[in-house]
């Protein structure tokens, strides 16, 4: 097999901004493979973190992007089992976290994320608008996004009949603050990303 | 003693009971509860996949609000709640210049000064208390399950063994149950995937009630409305997934206390249950 060409150490490369943006140092994976043994949904994924951490690790664009493009960093529960057995103290569920958005900037997000993602954004959204989880809000969003139009009828009624489904949202006074926050993070980061 | 209180929005809807049963709970043991002003969602399970700087900010407002209500500790009772509030406060701790710049997002300065505590920290100050007033001990195997989020990571947390918590355990001896030695008492449920990957769910929350079952237990305590509801909530899928009929209850820990220390069923909220939990009186009151 010949030699990957590495950039890491110079330039813009996935790996250097995962670096900053995290503060995980990429190299101190050894590959033991504690993470994926211990992993909860790693016969859920098409590649395991164990093999995403090798991808990212050694600065080559094309297994960069086969990281980017795997279902795999979108099964990450960030339960932190691996970072909690990790040898090397690796906190992978931040480097998912980061490829994820990655991911999504640039167009290569496994496409059967469509409802992880919708189910995430339909969540934050409620929170943008009224400061607070909506419950029945995020559900309908979700339905909506993901057409799922089907999922859990059955579930609503019984939630609504123990008094777990509040039919109004919480609204709280800090609205303006809550848009602020969104405009200047995610919105931001999503313009500067294109 | 007085103490600040995060609820976090589960505990307004889908899991209710666990704010009703804290506040049964504090009154019945002399903890009074002040509530953060205005709060906002910590981005629990969502912010974090979408933005990172939104993900530290959303709690750092709730921090903020804490500080400048004056408060130095919060008890935050959702473990999911907890840990992204304890996250942000290492990080802002950890990196002042991030600190700033988030400080600047939410227009409010913010420091970390006020200490993050989750439901078993607090109660288990209240060891004494619950024992003196536990009158009638509840007499039954139960398994405690603590979850990822209030153990795990450990140097963020720094909370009780990340592999074999026993802090719940205690407090459950302390009750008159009797905590099971048992496998999974860290494993993940499923989580966030409740909605959009019920089968996982399913799967993970799965192994957990059979597991517990298999160890004897007559009910399953915890202290996470996410693991909560998909252990009640979603237990059709899971014994359909396991072809079998597990009506094992599952309770907050602060329902589990309330009722040993003999607070009425329906004040802890025991009737909002999907898995009936209704008639998991002590065995004591039950019998007499």
């Amino acid at each position: 097999m010949t030699s990957a060409p590495h950039h890491s150490a110079h330039g813009d490369t996935l790996k250097a901004r995962i670096e900053q943006a995290t503060g995980v140092k990429l190299n101190h994976c050894y590959q033991c493979g504690k993470c994926a043994a211990g992993c909860p949904v790693a016969q859920d994924m098409d590649m395991t973190s164990c093999q995403i951490m090798r991808l990212v690790q050694l600065g080559n664009p094309d297994w960069d992007r086969m990281a980017l493009k795997s279902e795999g960093i979108w099964m990450c529960l960030a339960c932190e089992t691996c970072a909690t057995r990790c040898p090397q103290e690796v906190e992978v569920p931040l480097v998912m976290d980061y490829l994820r958005a990655e991911a999504v900037a640039l167009g290569l997000a496994h496409p059967r994320s469509r409802d992880i993602l919708a189910f995430h954004r339909a969540f934050m959204d409620s929170v943008k608008a009224t400061g607070r989880l909506y419950e029945i809000g995020l559900v309908a969003d979700y339905k909506f996004r993901s057409r799922h139009f089907l999922k859990d009828v059955v579930l609503a009624p019984k939630m609504y009949l123990r008094g777990k489904l509040p039919l109004l949202p919480h609204l709280i006074k800090g609205r303006e603050a809550m848009k602020r926050i969104f405009q200047r993070t995610l919105e931001a980061n999503r313009e500067r990303r294109g | 003693m007085r103490i600040g209180y995060y609820p976090g929005c589960s505990l307004l809807g889908s899991s209710r009971e666990f704010d009703e049963s804290v506040r049964a709970l504090a009154q019945a043991i002399g903890l009074e509860l002040v509530e953060v002003p205005d709060w906002n969602c910590c981005g629990a399970s969502s912010a974090h996949v979408l933005d990172h700087k939104l993900s530290l900010s959303l709690p750092a407002r709730i921090l903020a609000q804490a500080e400048a209500a004056g408060l130095t500790e919060v008890l935050a009772p959702c473990a999911a709640c907890y840990n992204r509030l304890t996250s942000a406060r290492a990080a802002l701790q950890a990196d002042p210049a991030a600190a700033k710049e988030v400080a600047e997002i939410i227009a409010m300065p913010v420091t970390g000064k006020v200490k993050v505590v989750n439901i078993l920290e607090v109660l288990d100050r209240f060891q004494e208390v619950i024992k003196t007033k536990t009158v009638a001990p509840l007499g039954r195997k139960v398994a405690c399950y603590y979850g990822c989020l209030l153990v795990r990571p450990p140097k963020v947390v720094h909370f009780d063994r990340p592999e074999d918590p026993e802090s719940m355990d205690r407090l459950m001896a302390t009750a008159g149950a009797e905590p099971i030695d048992w496998n999974f008492k860290t494993e993940c449920c499923g989580a966030a995937f409740s909605v959009t990957r019920t089968p996982i769910v399913a799967r993970m929350s799965g192994k957990i009630v059979a597991n517990a079952a298999k160890h004897g237990a007559e009910a399953i305590v915890v202290a996470c409305p996410m693991c909560h509801s998909n252990l009640d909530m979603r237990r059709p899928e899971i014994n359909d997934q396991l072809d079998a009929e597990h009506k094992l209850p599952v309770l907050f820990i602060t329902q589990a206390l309330g009722l040993a220390m003999g607070i009425d069923a329906k004040a802890l909220g025991l009737h909002r249950h999907m898995v009936p939990a209704m008639a998991l009186q002590p065995v004591a009151a039950s019998k007499a």
